[in-house]
């Protein structure tokens, strides 16, 4: 029984993430456009333009290999898993011990590997400079992702979110400079990986300016469907995971009780509105930046983490 | 027993040779000597991995050849099995991938005697249980692979590579029979176990060190010794290449282990130091160069490079445990280098092999001339694109594991009470997650540049899939990249024997685990399951595909690329390796290369077209080798006269010489 309850649970998570990334990116959307004084789209947009893109035909570049076809399920699938597997509303679910933070990292890691070879795969100079770029802005992200792994891994004595999460809620935390500095340098690379302003404009068919745009350009039908999906899972994730770290209230613990688990999702849709609010406030107060200035950005954030870590090998109190 | 049946195929190896000579003329020589190496190497890997998983006692043999009072003492422990096991297996895989791929040597008997005498000197250095043995083989093996490394002389820059290797190879046998001189003492105890029973003093032990970081490191690549290897790997035979970066590089790190963890016995902490900053350098150097080439074959030599950091640091940090008495934390650390020795010799070997068939089926090796190749090779280009994502660290293959093993060492290290370990320790962590995420971008590239786009010269739209032969090794070390990926436990459990004798301890039992999970200490910690990411994104993938095709849509239609709306007329105008490194190089290379961008606009009306020239210099050659090579040079003129001098002229300097040496043995203490 339990096993199944625990199945059901698992399954509930994997549910919860999908459905609810759409709305996230419309509720940043939506907010967006009312700090700019525009009506802006509906809530529920992200899911109509889904459906229709899901609907329509793919078209393929002359040139495109089987590569391309098989790449936004494979980048869809990694995400997908790797969102499932942050803690949310409950800790400890069933299969939380799959894969520890650093493997998290890591598999997001290869669904932008294989993204980044789809805008190689049609020969054109727009994929490519999204490629390239990307790779760029990863060669940065994914180290700084690292050493706040490790700087809070340190801290909490596990990579293991659940366990993360359970010693970030209780007392023995505080406050300490080497969160902080985690936090900041966080922030910077949750911004950085999911294409927001002032590293990438999601909205932007500006052809010099984009990235991430670039790269999915020759992508249509059900496999742009596919990768705007993972974008939002993508957001969904980098959001759950500050929020499961900085703000774990109401995470359900891992035991089977009704009544906790209702504060959890509750709690959850909370923290995702306020995350998602600040995350339209903080764009549409900054301006986009070059791209040569995101290295500096980026490179901030690298050595804030590296300061923390540093700071947790000198001393236990930091 | 064990070790006279390696012995006796060793014997076999060797005796290929001449074989291979009196061959030369017959057509079927290169399907016999690979056959013949196949099936050898294939007895060799079985019964190192015998011995490795189930004799944990050594087996040892001494027989009456070499020094007179010494004889040649060989010898199978746990290490060694392991390192057998790396040698042979790459060794068949490169013997079955030579079968299609040597058909198209143009000059086969430069290549075929000297290859079965190449596996047979790597088998020897790691069966070798003395300095004299050792250090004979590991000669053989430098001079054998320089051989093959010439085999097409008539490039002037294979020459080059050549000689480049063949200094900097007797270069590191200098020191490292310097390092074995010093262990053995003066009265000449070359057998490994007298010298493991002589406990040398501390300064002799630093000396040793340092120079078997030397000799060892120069053979693996180690930054600043590494300036030989991306002339060599490169300039040989495919196969060749394969099993200089994969394999050779790999009994390096066995030199190194041997002495280190084995025969110095118990490490100071700061040796560790020392190893860990010069791999985490190793790492970041090695990635920056890969990112950089053009040649595909010179990047993937970097990139060992890169791997060979990564190794060095993970040992650093064992050596570092070691020392402290740390013995579990020992034992990942070092499970994480091992585990890593194996996974880079698999995966380096196939991307190898990858880079031979597109060098057969094109001609070329510069990466500006290929792209497309996915349409006219899929075979090769869906294994060579296994190879990349396993290099690039990317779960759920293996080069994820041995890198997630080496972070969880890491994450263990602030416990260790040394302040220079305390500051060095994140700082190499930084190092290696940053060449992480090089390498893949550095794997992009290789993989998009060559395989993917539209082909960027007319060899490239013309080439042919690879043989059969030549596939089936890539497809089999792909399959044992994925196999490790997902189970990796098995192959943890399976170095226990090694951590057992070299650290005094080992990892729990994987394979006890839940759904063959890993877990380095417990899972409230740490767990990783390789299997389960590949089993969730393998079910989500094809489910959604099905889904999508079943309830949404399956219609295909194809079109002009769209580009935003400008054709793009020629394939020229797409990305090349240079332009895709291009950001990289801006952020990364202004400090390392002082890379620089000049870019010429000829004015109105000219005719003349733009040019863009991009300058990197490396640092390392300019400031390490060329100053030395300037100086031997101009010493080497300066003493050129004594060449025409008289018969008179000779006779007194013999004279004088020998008044010298009389004159310092006299006065001699």
């Amino acid at each position: 029984m339990a096993v199944i309850t625990d199945f059901a649970l698992q399954g509930a998570q994997m549910l919860l993430v999908l459905l609810m990334a759409p709305l996230l990116t419309g509720l940043v959307r939506k907010m967006k456009a009312r700090l700019l004084s525009r009506q802006g789209p509906p809530l529920l947009q992200p899911y109509r333009d889904l459906l229709r893109l899901m609907r329509k035909d793919a078209v393929l570049a002359d040139n495109a290999s089987w590569l391309f076809r098989v790449i936004p399920y494979l980048v869809f699938a990694a995400t997908w898993v790797a969102a499932s597997l942050v803690p949310t509303f409950r800790s400890g679910l069933l299969f939380s011990w799959t894969a520890d933070l650093i493997a998290i990292i890591a598999v997001l890691g290869s669904a932008r590997f294989f993204l980044a070879l789809a805008g190689l795969d049609a020969g054109t100079s727009f994929g490519g400079i999204g490629s390239s770029r990307e790779v760029m802005i990863s060669s940065l992200a994914e180290p700084a992702m690292l050493m706040i792994v490790f700087a809070i891994a340190l801290i909490a004595g596990s990579t293991q979110l659940s366990t993360m999460a359970a010693f970030m809620n209780s007392a023995e935390v505080g406050l300490r400079v080497s969160l902080g500095l985690a936090l900041i340098a966080l922030t910077i690379v949750a911004v950085a990986e999911n294409a927001r302003i002032p590293v990438d404009n999601p909205a932007t068919h500006l052809e010099l300016t984009m990235v991430h745009e670039a790269m999915v350009l020759e992508y249509s039908g059900r496999h742009l469907a596919l990768i705007e999906l993972a974008a939002s899972l993508k957001l969904l994730l980098y959001i759950s995971l500050i929020a499961c770290l900085f703000a774990p209230w109401g995470i359900s613990p891992a035991i089977i009780a009704p009544l906790p688990i209702l504060i959890g999702v509750a709690a959850y849709i909370g923290k995702l509105t306020v995350l998602g609010a600040l995350l339209a406030l903080f764009e549409t107060s900054i301006a986009k930046m070059r791209v040569f200035r995101v290295p500096e950005f980026l490179g901030a954030a690298l050595m804030l983490a590296l300061l923390a870590t540093l700071l947790r090998f000198v001393s236990g109190s930091f | 027993m064990m070790v006279t049946v390696a012995l006796f195929g060793v014997l076999t190896l060797v005796a290929l040779a001449p074989i291979a000579v009196a061959m030369s003329a017959s057509p079927n020589a290169t399907g016999f000597v690979y056959g013949a190496c196949l099936i050898v190497t294939l007895i060799l890997f079985l019964l190192a991995l015998h011995s490795l998983l189930d004799h944990p006692a050594a087996s040892t043999i001494t027989l009456p050849l070499g020094l007179p009072w010494l004889g040649a003492h060989f010898r199978i422990d746990p290490l060694a099995a392991f390192f057998l096991v790396v040698v042979n297996l790459g060794a068949a895989a490169a013997s079955l991938f030579a079968l299609g791929y040597g058909r198209h040597e143009e000059t086969p008997q430069r290549v075929l005697p000297f290859f079965p005498v190449y596996l047979a000197a790597m088998n020897l250095v790691v069966l070798a249980d003395d300095a004299f043995s050792f250090l004979l083989s590991w000669e053989l093996m430098s001079l054998s692979s320089w051989a093959l490394v010439i085999a097409d002389h008539r490039r002037v820059e294979n020459r080059h590579a050549g000689f480049v290797y063949l200094l900097m190879a007797s270069f590191g046998t200098l020191t490292l029979l310097l390092a074995f001189g010093l262990m053995a003492g003066g009265d000449g105890a070359y057998a490994f176990d007298a010298i493991r029973a002589a406990h040398p003093a501390l300064g002799t032990a630093a000396l040793v060190v340092v120079l078997a970081l030397i000799g060892a490191g120069s053979k693996a690549g180690l930054v600043p010794l590494h300036a030989w290897l991306p002339l060599a790997h490169p300039a040989a035979p495919s196969h060749v290449s394969a099993l200089m970066s994969g394999v050779m590089t790999k009994v390096a790190v066995y030199g190194f282990i041997r002495i280190a963890f084995d025969l110095l016995g118990a490490p100071q902490w700061w040796w560790s130091l020392v190893v860990l900053a010069l791999g985490g350098v190793t790492a970041m150097m090695g990635v920056l160069y890969a990112l950089m080439q053009r040649d595909l074959k010179r990047a993937l030599a970097y990139s060992t490079i890169e791997n060979i950091g990564l190794i060095f640091a993970s040992l650093g940090l064992a050596l570092a445990f070691k020392a402290y008495g740390m013995h579990v934390a020992a034992a990942l650390a070092l499970t994480a280098a091992l585990l890593h020795v194996f996974n880079h010799s698999l995966f380096k070997s196939l991307l190898f092999f990858g880079a031979g068939s597109v060098l057969t089926a094109t001609g070329t090796r510069d990466m500006e001339k290929l792209g497309g190749l996915i349409h006219r090779m899929p075979q090769t280009a869906f294994v060579f694109l296994i190879g990349c994502t396993a290099i690039s660290a990317l779960p759920p293959l293996n080069g994820f594991v041995s890198e997630w093993l080496s972070f969880q060492a890491i994450l263990l290290s602030p416990q260790l009470p040394s302040w220079g370990l305390k500051l060095m320790v994140p700082a190499v962590g930084a190092l290696l997650a940053l060449s992480a995420a090089l390498a893949a971008a550095c794997f992009v590239r290789a993989f998009g540049i060559v395989f993917l786009g539209r082909p960027r010269s007319y060899d490239a739209g013309a080439a042919l899939e690879t043989d059969t032969n030549s596939l089936a090794a890539m497809y089999a070390l792909a399959a044992t990249c994925l196999i490790v990926g997902i189970l990796p436990g098995i192959f943890i459990d399976a170095l226990a024997p090694v951590t057992q004798m070299l650290t005094g301890a080992r990892m729990p039992v994987q394979t006890d685990a839940e759904w063959m999970s890993i877990v380095p200490i417990a899972e409230s910690r740490s767990s990783y399951n390789g299997l389960l990411v590949f089993a969730f994104m393998v079910i989500t993938g094809t489910a959604t595909a099905f889904a999508i095709h079943r309830f949404a849509s399956d219609k295909i239609r194809r079109g002009p690329a769209w580009g935003c709306g400008y054709p793009d007329a020629s394939p020229l105008t797409q990305y090349s390796a240079s332009s895709f490194a291009q950001p990289i190089r801006r952020v990364f290379g202004s400090l390392v290369f002082r890379a620089r961008e000049i870019g010429t606009m000829p004015p109105p009306g000219s005719r003349a077209p733009a040019t863009l020239t991009v300058q990197l210099r490396d640092l390392i050659w300019d400031f390490a080798y060329a100053p030395v090579a300037n100086a031997v040079g101009l010493i080497a003129d300066r003493l050129n006269y004594l060449q025409f001098l008289t018969i008179r002229s000779y006779l007194t300097l013999v004279f004088g010489a020998l008044v010298i040496l009389l004159t310092v043995l006299a006065t001699w203490p």
